[in-house]
């Protein structure tokens, strides 16, 4: 199982209190870091002296009596997805080796006003395409669990980073799962946000109608209060509700009688049956709290992942498109612009992404553009629509984040289709811009952890924080 | 590769190959070896085989949706901020001069 390390809230009461100090605190996560890292890699840096100089800041504004945010003193981990001012944020990509942005993404100015002291950038797959970080251009994460495993992605860093000890909590971003499936092969808690709801500006595009940043932690009340600090209207991402962050530490304790847990009775199948069992003991779980469980049904959710691996790679095609050797990153010189354009990127990119990026070229190009990306926006609308029907009768829906426990490395490398296939539970949330969270709930196959996902409609956070509650009670 | 369903609609004619595979490379700004435009031409056909599971859906009457809520353009009111600091910027890009980044001709090349 999951080594328990100790949880934000109680780092940051003792930090607060006096019971251990920033420094003292950070000086433990950084010899894990250092008895472990190399094995893990869950990082692509550690920004140690800025941890140790951040700590003590914390520590001196303490000791000065001077009010200090709710996560004074916590070490938190970022996916290297989100620009991080003057230090290197890569996305795991050589296209972006040595960049450094000019400026912070909002969840890193929100962290710091917090207090939080920021440890390192994690690794990823490849500007977030992936499911086990095996994309990364700068070598594998492996699972604090089982090193002969994936961590899950493509938020696999900050997953391992959390599971390791290496930080109290990290964010990811999550497009088609990737911070619910990795939270769950490493048992954690992990949150998509309803989209909107969390700030996009400074987090890296990949396909910008489906991405949304999220936490990974311990506990449910760690997530909560995460939620709390990184949620709320953002001017500067025009996609962002003008909601203040959800006040969800308070509802944990509400529990769940007489909500409605959807049960998906047509649910795509192929999943472990020490998975499904999981999910059974869940429904169970939360019927003995005072649930009723509801059947529900989402036709449309087999077609989840066709409409997903054809929207997102159409939006990244066009996110991606920046990457051309002008203003940041690496260049391949050549004779004029447009060879430059093409060595660049042919240089820079790895394998999966020039696949996205060609699979989204083609399904926006003329002459394909109805066929492929203009049928899969109206089958996003009828996932939405099943999702609003389910609605009508329940509360939220229960299925397993991920049909599998973590993988052995290579075991999905050689077919992307199959790889693709872990999202089979995730995507569907991403287009219909709902909520969702893994709550780890029990071992399967081989001891390793099983994830199940609590999925809500838009803005429902605060029932599912509800109901990730009650089975973190039960398990 | 399984033999591709031949739907009776126009997609039939639609099964890629590697000329097509080359263009949309081209249209992407990457340069494919022949090797890498061989494998990319089997995976992504296989890809678009399996995407064929939506073509058995009746979407006539559904309304696309290109994103997930409803939101509308935003507007703010017009006031002068700072900006990005420009030594900041062009201290990462990968040439500049002048104060701007500088690019390889751009005219007087031909494809």
């Amino acid at each position: 199982m999951v080594p328990r390390f100790a949880s934000v809230l109680d780092i940051a009461r003792d930090i607060r209190e006096g019971a251990t100090s920033a420094t003292r605190v950070l000086e433990e996560h950084l010899s894990r870091i250092d008895a472990r890292e190399g094995e893990i890699h869950a990082f692509n840096l550690v920004t140690r002296d800025e941890a140790l100089a951040s700590a003590a800041r914390i520590d001196a504004d303490i000791a000065a009596g001077k009010p200090v945010g709710p996560l004074a003193g916590v070490p938190i981990a970022l996916k290297d997805n989100m620009c991080t001012r003057g230090v290197p944020t890569t996305c795991s990509s050589k296209i972006l080796e040595g960049w450094k942005p000019p400026y912070n993404a909002t969840v890193v100015t929100k962290l710091h006003d917090a207090g939080a002291i920021v440890v390192g950038k994690t690794n990823l797959d490849e500007f977030a395409m992936g499911s086990s970080t095996e994309n990364s251009a700068f070598g594998p994460t492996r699972n604090p669990l089982d090193t002969s495993r994936v961590p899950g992605g493509s938020s696999g860093g900050s997953a391992a980073a959390v599971a390791a000890g290496f930080a109290a909590a990290s964010l990811g971003s999550d497009t088609g799962g990737s911070i619910r499936q990795p939270a769950a092969l490493c048992g954690l808690v992990g949150v998509k946000p309803t989209y909107g709801l969390v700030s996009r500006q400074g987090l890296i595009a990949f396909a910008s109608s489906l991405d949304q940043i999220g936490p990974f932690t311990h506990t449910v009340a760690d997530a909560a209060l995460l939620m709390e600090v990184i949620g709320g209207h953002d001017p500067l991402d025009s996609t962002s509700l003008p909601n203040a962050a959800p006040q969800l530490g308070v509802v944990l304790d509400r529990g769940v009688e007489g909500l409605r847990i959807g049960r998906v009775v047509d649910m795509p199948s192929g999943s472990e049956p020490e998975v499904l069992a999981r999910l059974e003991a869940a429904f169970a779980a939360l019927e003995a709290a005072g649930a009723t469980v509801v059947d529900v049904r989402l036709p449309s959710l087999e077609y989840g992942l066709t409409a997903y691996y054809l929207v997102a790679p159409a939006e990244a095609s066009s996110n991606l498109a920046r990457y051309d050797g002008v203003r940041y990153g690496m260049r391949v010189d050549a004779p004029d612009l447009n060879a430059m354009y093409a060595a660049t990127r042919s240089a820079g990119f790895g394998a999966e992404v020039k696949r996205r990026i060609m699979l989204g070229t083609y399904a926006l190009s003329a002459g394909y553009y109805d066929a492929y990306y203009g049928k899969a926006l109206k089958v996003r609308r009828l996932i939405a629509d099943d999702f609003a029907a389910a609605y009508g009768s329940c509360d939220v829906v229960l299925t397993p984040t991920s049909p599998t426990v973590a993988f052995p490395f290579g075991d999905k490398t050689a077919d992307p289709l199959a790889m693709y296939l872990c999202d089979v539970f995730t995507i569907p949330t991403n287009l219909a811009g709902h909520a969702a969270m893994s709550v780890p709930f029990g071992t399967g196959a081989h001891g390793l952890p099983v994830g199940v996902q609590v999925l809500a409609p838009a803005l429902g956070e605060e029932t599912m924080f509800r109901v990730a509650a009650a089975l973190e009670r039960a398990s | 590769m399984t033999e591709p369903v031949r739907d009776t609609d126009s997609r039939a004619d639609r099964v890629l190959d590697d000329a097509v595979v080359a263009k949309v490379a081209r249209l992407a700004r990457l340069t494919l070896t022949p090797d890498e435009l061989t494998v990319m031409t089997e995976q992504l056909s296989g890809m678009l085989e399996h995407f064929r599971d939506i073509d058995k859906l009746d979407l006539s009457a559904v309304a696309p949706m290109a994103q997930p809520l409803p939101l509308k353009n935003v507007m703010r009111d017009d006031v002068v901020q700072p900006g990005l600091d420009r030594d900041e910027v062009l201290a990462v890009a990968p040439a500049a001069e002048d104060q701007r980044f500088r690019v390889p001709p751009t005219i007087g090349f031909v494809e």
